[in-house]
């Protein structure tokens, strides 16, 4: 698995890291809770036909300025801004869990800047009746095995590396990412983004995990109903919420299949 | 020194499985357990209790603020101090305090707070807790990446609301109001002292040390485990070029005083175990939602477990028990390292007994080693009986208090409310329920 090139780009005047890989028709990818504090092979699957692209939202491994983002609003600027800067305009996106949310944000509210969207269990809807798990209060040797149906998949993403980084700063940045997350869904995971599905033309991919264990896989069908896109379902088999982290394989293969 | 009593007021009757059956008494405690008939006569001993601190001749009586919590009745201590108001005369009321970013908008606070200044005749100390993540982000499902903003603009607007003669629009960046003019205002002139109960954080110091408020560290675990954090507070008091005026900190210390020391282990093991064993099985789920802690806070946290693990070995053979400590970075970890039996929570310093010469003893130690001017003292903990709890009062007002009162009597106390002279307040009638008052 060989290493992308890295570059930053400036979102309200803090660095966000951008990772590229690969040639062909772009298409970007906007990480799940937690974020990617290192390259995955899930990546490495879509960029063997396509050059990806991997924005870090604010406040994610590789990006800061979350705590200038008060409102859903300043979220959405920022994400869009992020997106443009990152040469994302017009190409395929593929979104999981928080960056799920953000890519059936963008394709709503300016649906000329996406071609076709594919979204892995993504945040942003609450049904009391089938509520998603609090992420946010977990005790901390629990969150790994809600996030991936093989738990040790997510523990080694967020392993320090040896010899890299100061050892207080990896684990703070991990901190943050949750932090970041939580600034934008706490406490619900509620952004209300069920009003703003329909206005979605965009064909669209749902995937989730079939272990889904943080979003009910009630809700694949809940979005689906209310698309006025053309739109499918896709169940992935030993699959959890980070679906790419578990099946990397699968979920590249469906991405891809999608976005032909 | 002054010496203040201060009441958590704790649901007094949890299971005696409590622990076992049920994973939290915080945030999600079921509510089968609450009997509100029951919580009738708690509120009522409780404020009984406060009452007879005041007869007792305590400096104040102080009441605090926590929500969905099993140990902590009293989500609105505004409520319970406003009663305490009419039932008291010289005492002065703490309330410590409002956690000022759970009040929408926050001049609810200014206002509450001066009615209570109003009706007291200025004898309020006003509290600002920025709160814990049990009462703020889970119960009251604040967000913690912004509850220190939100908090602190809180705090911005409540002191200006409180000083700003003028009726004024506030432009706040979570918090917008066209016409700000608070009806009634405080007595105290420019505001009630403000008091800051917080963690270790160096930027509480610091801010406290810029707004030139009293820092107060109520921890649980007493005088051993506050040790380091007092000794941070001070260390950067000395930093900033501030005097080491014991009167700018305050200090909660559980005690339990009787006429031996075997005798008081006989009388408070049960309350304090209680107190120990239920009120504090927190379920660490609810201890530490990110972005609570501060970056710094963090840091700091990461770099001293690091230290605390190469020295582990060397503190272990010095003090074991004050090795192990009850200082975690998180209240996760603090709760899970709890010491539940008596002979531990004595020898860990979370609550100090003996005969009242050993009780001076013990708090002479405490008032000098951590320089605490305000000591506030917790003398009903965990299901301590109304008959105990009057006991223990009134023993420590008699035989320890006149001595510890001669504490730091060079210092000014700066940060004391200033009442209205007493000849100027309204007199207060004998209550009478009116079932008396028909007999007669």
């Amino acid at each position: 698995m060989s290493e992308p090139r890295t570059e930053t780009v400036d979102v309200n005047g803090h660095a966000c890291r951008v990772w590229r890989k690969g040639s062909g028709r772009k298409i970007g990818f906007l990480a799940g809770f937690g974020g990617l504090p290192r390259w995955i092979p899930f990546l490495d699957r879509l960029a063997e036909t396509r050059e990806v692209i991997v924005p870090s939202l604010p406040g994610h491994p590789g990006a800061t300025g979350h705590t200038l983002l008060d409102s859903h609003l300043d979220w959405l600027v920022a994400v869009r801004q992020l997106l443009i800067k990152s040469g994302l305009e017009g190409a395929d996106l593929a979104g999981s869990s928080v960056g799920g949310s953000f890519v059936a944000e963008m394709a709503a509210l300016w649906p000329m800047s996406v071609r076709k969207i594919a979204l892995i269990a993504p945040y942003g809807l609450f049904d009391t009746k089938d509520p998603p798990t609090d992420i946010w209060a977990q005790k901390a040797d629990h969150v790994a095995g809600l996030l991936c149906a093989d738990a040790q998949k997510y523990i080694d993403l967020k392993a320090a590396p040896s010899g890299a980084n100061s050892s207080s700063e990896w684990p703070i940045e991990q901190i943050r990412a949750s932090e970041a997350a939580a600034r934008v869904f706490w406490p619900l995971g509620n952004t209300r983004l069920e009003k703003r599905l329909p206005l979605i033309t965009v064909p669209t991919l749902l995937l989730w995990g079939e272990q889904d264990r943080v979003m009910p896989r009630s809700y694949a069908e809940r979005i689906k109903a209310v698309l006025k896109a053309p739109a499918e379902i896709c169940i992935v088999p030993g699959a959890g919420h980070l679906a790419e982290l578990d099946q990397p394989d699968e979920v590249a293969k469906a991405v891809l299949k999608w976005t032909a | 020194m002054k010496l203040m009593w201060f009441h958590l007021m704790p649901y007094t009757e949890l299971p005696d499985d409590f622990r076992q059956k049920h994973p939290s008494v915080w945030v999600d405690i079921h509510s089968s357990l609450f009997d509100p008939k029951r919580a009738h006569l708690m509120y009522n001993d409780f404020m009984d209790e406060l009452e007879y601190a005041a007869e007792c001749g305590f400096d104040a009586i102080c009441v605090n603020e926590h929500h969905s919590n099993g140990y902590g009745l009293m989500p609105s201590p505004n409520l319970i101090a406003t009663a305490l108001s009419r039932r008291t005369t010289d005492t002065m009321l703490c309330v410590m305090g409002n956690s000022l970013a759970l009040y929408n908008p926050p001049t609810r606070v200014a206002e509450e707070f001066a009615m209570i200044d109003c009706i007291s005749g200025g004898r309020l100390i006003a509290g600002f807790p920025v709160g814990t993540p049990m009462d703020t982000c889970y119960a009251y499902g604040q967000n913690p990446s912004s509850l220190r903003e939100r908090y602190l603009e809180a705090h911005d607007l409540v002191m200006q609301a409180w000083t700003e003669k003028e009726t004024f629009a506030f432009n706040g960046r979570f918090n917008q109001q066209r016409y700000v003019n608070i009806w009634p205002r405080p007595v105290q002139q420019p505001h009630p002292p403000v008091w800051i109960p917080g963690g270790g954080s160096v930027e509480t110091w610091r801010w406290c040390a810029e707004m030139d408020y009293v820092y107060c560290y109520l921890s649980y675990y007493g005088y051993k485990a506050g040790s380091a954090t007092m000794k941070g507070f001070w260390d950067e008091m000395d930093r900033l070029g501030k005097d080491r005026n014991p009167y700018r900190a305050g200090f909660l210390q559980f005690v339990g005083v009787a006429e031996s020391r075997s005798e008081a282990l006989e009388r408070y093991s049960e309350a304090a175990e209680y107190f120990y064993g239920r009120c504090l099985h927190v379920d660490s789920r609810f201890a530490s939602p990110p972005g609570y802690n501060t970056e710094a806070t963090q840091r700091a946290g990461i770099e001293s477990q690091i230290k605390q693990a190469a020295q582990a070995a060397e503190a272990a053979n010095k003090d074991p028990l004050a090795a192990q400590g009850t200082t975690g970075t998180t209240a996760g970890t603090r709760f899970n390292m709890v010491a539940r039996e008596m002979k531990d929570i004595v020898d860990r310093g979370y609550v100090i007994v003996g005969s009242p010469k050993e009780v001076i003893e013990q708090l002479e130690h405490v008032a000098t080693s951590l320089n605490v001017g305000h000591l506030m003292l917790l003398l009903q903990y965990g299901n301590m009986s109304k008959e105990l709890t009057k006991y223990n009062t009134k023993l420590f007002a008699e035989k320890v208090k006149p001595t510890l009162a001669k504490m730091f009597s060079d210092w000014e106390d700066k940060w004391w409310p200033k009442p209205m002279a007493q000849s100027a307040r309204a007199a207060l009638p004998a209550f009478q329920p009116a079932t008396v008052a028909a007999a007669e």
